[in-house]
């Protein structure tokens, strides 16, 4: 592979400028001497394992951490924002991958927080709705500016943060994994306003897992690997297979995903009749023993809705659930975790996991009566049990009682799992089960499903990435408009015909 | 604080002997040096402080405090609090002293069934907060800043508005007994109840939950357990230790009165945020408590008898509540660089 900058955007020098940037954190070095430039103008996308440094060089730039050596220069002056508010000053505007709204206040005031537009220090309500009505129109959604933050699903606010950082012209705009959460027609929005804001000058730095996607977005590319630099080059002539090599060193392959020994029997899983309020569509569908079935869908379509019910989570309207062949009542997560079903719930940190405890304290909150005698917990078995499962998972972490808060995404991915494989699960429902997680582990989550079914367990995989789908399920169905528009089996798979089904609901509301 | 010690035992040892020493030191013994401090301090300035009559005064002060506070921690370990424990020990004084003065039982049946029914009524209290705010979906504040009425006003009631004196002879002997020539015996039933506290919370599944409770509740929940029982659980046990506070206090004073235990749980509350257990639940410990219920009357009979008017007293101790918790973050970063190395 040969560096070549011949065709790197040059318009008046570098924007950034990283030099011998290094930056420490407790029993890991984030950051190692890593040095590159961004150029004016240019969209940059930037690519990493997690852990390889990506978030910390993005809270560099945005004020929320200080460089423990090397220097940062931004428009041609050294660059040391000692907080966020200094970053937002100097024209760097930073889109987190976390989302940070108030989610009390309305759409409104949470785009022009930083400046509500006020009068004798009272808010001009309508000038702020006005003002907001704008930006929403901007990233293409369709709610009201006084909607509460609170009633939005995860996609919307994603939107919504977005939409914040156009509500101030910046010079710099960093984007984190911002379409973790999007369809395809709303990062295609997003993707028309980047194009929008190149034309007027602004430099992006873009951060994603999704490489199909950086192509659209990106000039040149930074790959960095544990904390250490290792290419900044033009995107043009670089294929996907040499991007992924760079970021792991190796090769994941991603054929052979797809378990075909499996050979999917009787009835893990079987819905029948499900209605999460009393007149929308019923839901029906079964999952087979050692079957992986696919939920496809735009966010907002139901799908998180109808697995969380499933699960007894929230309450559903009406419906009858069997596992195994029995007819299970579930009416609470607890029901639903001894009937033998379990759901790796779509937001890790907020739902899944005990982030203050430890790897084997999380592992074994699903099933405590084991561990213990007369209500006393018996720790030795309790280690002994997360020791194997940390092993058989391969997690990485020094000992079973690190904090699983200080874990990488994929590792705390697979400690949800190993929670529920300690619980003994029949059916296990995973939404966006590879949500904001790099590749390499990625392909190990792919792998661990493959064994699970291969165990005889039905699978319940509920994504927004559809090739992810693709890759390892027998059959796909596709939600939309809060029910089953299709069911795809694997023969057929085909992009265009789940997108379709996708979207037909959506297509026949803008129709009417 | 042990619950952590061990845990920290059971982690690799990465650095020096010395790094280790301060870590542990820091994170969890933090409390307990303090304390050793303000003892060192008193004892070198103040007469009388470091002497076995002034030691055993301050073990009868803190008695009723610490059995209090070792409720509450459970409770403020799940995220919640518990404002009603002051005048539900003044029910329970009325309910046990009216029951001991009953001149027809001889005290082998009315001490016992005193006892019975003070921590009986103290759990019912309890269980009810409890319920209402799970129930309901109330703010536990809300609802025990409601029970703090209800319970004063039944005190009112059982007692008819009077202070109930003339408890049996031998019931207030053994409230005066002293073991081993320091250790009163309020005092003895205050450890005992703190290391019962540490046990559950320390090696039972119920002890797990609590804090898991308080870590993530949402988790908890969608990890197949019904986080609901357990917190009635934690209000009923508030509600038990305010009952045996009460059997503590009828032995300290000998008499019930509907309005004893006015502002107790704010220094049951203060002891317990002194002792380092996070408000917002998840992170503490019970022997931190003990700890910090003893800071708390360190401080106010070192200043005693250093001749402080009873007036500056409150200042200085409101000002080390707040002092404790900005030093516990202080603590928190101090600890995250020593974890860099």
């Amino acid at each position: 592979m040969t560096v070549d900058h011949s065709d790197a955007p040059s318009a008046g020098g570098p924007i950034l400028k990283f030099q011998g940037v290094g930056k420490r954190f407790p029993g890991v070095i984030a950051l190692n001497d890593v040095s590159f430039e961004i150029g004016r103008g240019e969209g940059h996308v930037l690519l990493g394992e997690n852990g390889a440094g990506k978030s910390t060089l993005i809270n560099l730039l945005g004020g929320v951490f200080q460089p423990d050596s090397g220097s940062i220069w931004f428009d041609g002056a050294p660059y040391k924002p000692a907080s966020p508010l200094e970053a937002f000053a100097k024209g760097i505007r930073v889109v987190h991958q976390e989302l940070n709204l108030l989610s009390n206040l309305t759409v409104a005031e949470n785009l022009l927080f930083e400046q509500l537009p006020s009068r004798r220090g009272l808010v001009n309500f309508r000038e702020m709705n006005r003002r907001a009505a704008e930006l929403l129109a901007e990233v293409g959604l369709d709610i009201a500016p006084s909607t509460l933050v609170s009633r939005l699903g995860v996609a919307q606010m994603q939107l919504i943060e977005i939409a914040k950082a156009l509500a101030h012209e910046s010079k710099l705009l960093v984007l984190d994994e911002p379409t973790a959460t999007l369809t395809n027609r709303e990062v295609d929005r997003l993707f028309e306003i980047l194009h929008r804001l190149k034309g007027r000058g602004v430099t992006t730095l873009y951060i994603s897992h999704r490489l199909q996607e950086i192509y659209e977005v990106g000039d040149s590319v930074t790959v960095l690997r544990d904390g250490q630099h290792v290419t900044t080059r033009p995107l043009k002539g670089l294929g996907i297979p040499d991007i992924v090599r760079l970021m792991v060193g190796r090769t994941v392959e991603d054929q052979g995903v797809f378990r075909d020994d499996i050979h999917p029997t009787g009835e893990a899983l079987a819905v029948s009749g499900l209605k999460l309020t009393a007149d929308c569509a019923p839901i029906d569908f079964a999952v087979a023993k050692g079957e992986i079935v696919g939920i496809a869908g735009l966010v907002g379509s139901g799908r998180t809705e109808a697995v969380r019910a499933i699960f007894g989570a929230d309450p559903k309207a009406a419906g009858s659930i069997r596992v195994n062949g029995k007819a299970v009542e579930i009416s609470s997560p607890k029901e639903a975790v001894a009937a033998g079903i379990c759901l790796m719930t779509e937001d890790r940190k907020q739902q899944g996991l005990l982030l203050e405890m430890s790897c084997a304290e999380n592992i074994t909150v699903t099933d405590l009566k084991r561990l213990s005698r007369h209500g006393l917990l018996d720790r030795g078995a309790e280690n002994a049990a997360a020791t194997d499962l940390v092993a058989s998972l391969r997690v990485k972490t020094p000992t079973i009682f690190q904090k699983v808060g200080t874990f990488s995404g994929g590792n705390q991915q697979k400690i949800v799992i190993a929670k529920w494989l300690y619980r003994g699960s029949e059916a296990l429902i995973c939404d966006e089960p590879t949500r904001g997680i790099d590749v390499g582990a990625k392909a190990e989550i792919y792998e661990l499903l493959g064994r699970l079914a291969a165990d005889g367990k039905g699978i319940l995989v509920v994504s927004s990435d559809l090739p992810e789908l693709m890759a390892i399920c027998h059959r796909i169905l596709v939600f939309s408009g809060g029910r089953i528009a299709g069911e795809v089996t694997r023969a057929e798979f085909d992009q265009n015909r789940i997108l379709s089904l996708a979207y037909e609901e959506y297509g026949r509301a803008r129709g009417n | 604080m042990p619950e952590g010690t061990e845990r920290a035992e059971e982690r690799k040892a990465t650095s020096s002997v010395w790094d280790n020493l301060l870590r542990i030191s820091m994170r969890e013994a933090g409390v307990a040096i303090a304390l050793v401090i303000i003892v060192l301090f008193f004892s070198a300035t103040a007469p009388y402080f470091a002497t076995p009559e002034n030691f055993l005064k301050i073990f009868v002060q803190i008695a009723i405090n610490t059995v209090l506070a070792a409720g509450m921690t459970f409770v403020i370990l799940t995220g919640g609090i518990d404002l009603s424990v002051g005048s539900v020990l003044a029910l329970c004084t009325v309910v046990g002293a009216t029951i001991m003065v009953n001149e027809d039982m001889s005290p082998w049946l009315s001490i016992p069934l005193a006892f019975v029914a003070c921590t009986a009524t103290g759990a019912i209290c309890g269980a009810i907060n409890g319920w209402v705010c799970e129930k309901w979906k109330v703010p536990s504040f809300i609802v025990t800043l409601g029970m703090l009425n209800v319970a004063s006003g039944l005190a009112r009631v059982v007692s008819d508005n009077s202070t109930i004196t003339g408890l049996p002879q031998s019931f207030v002997d053994f409230g005066n007994e002293i073991y081993f020539g320091v250790f009163p015996s309020i005092f003895l039933i205050a450890i005992l109840v703190i290391l019962i506290g540490w046990f559950v919370l320390r090696f039972t599944v119920f002890g797990r939950f609590v804090f898991a409770i308080g870590t993530n509740e949402e988790a908890v929940r969608l990890s197949g357990h019904n986080p609901r029982v357990f917190k009635i659980a934690v209000f009923t046990i508030s509600g038990l230790t305010a009952g045996i506070a009460a059997m503590v206090y009828l032995l300290r004073l000998n008499v019930g009165s509907p309005i004893a235990g006015i502002g107790y749980e704010l220094n049951a509350i203060a002891a317990v945020i002194i002792g380092g257990t996070s408000l917002s639940g998840g992170k503490g410990s019970i022997v931190g408590t003990l700890v910090g219920a003893c800071i708390l009357q360190v401080l106010s009979t070192g200043l005693q008898l250093l001749g402080a008017e009873d007036n500056v007293k409150p200042i200085v101790i409101g000002t080390v509540i707040v002092l404790a918790v900005v030093l516990d973050t202080y603590r928190n970063r101090l600890l995250r660089i020593l974890e860099t190395k």
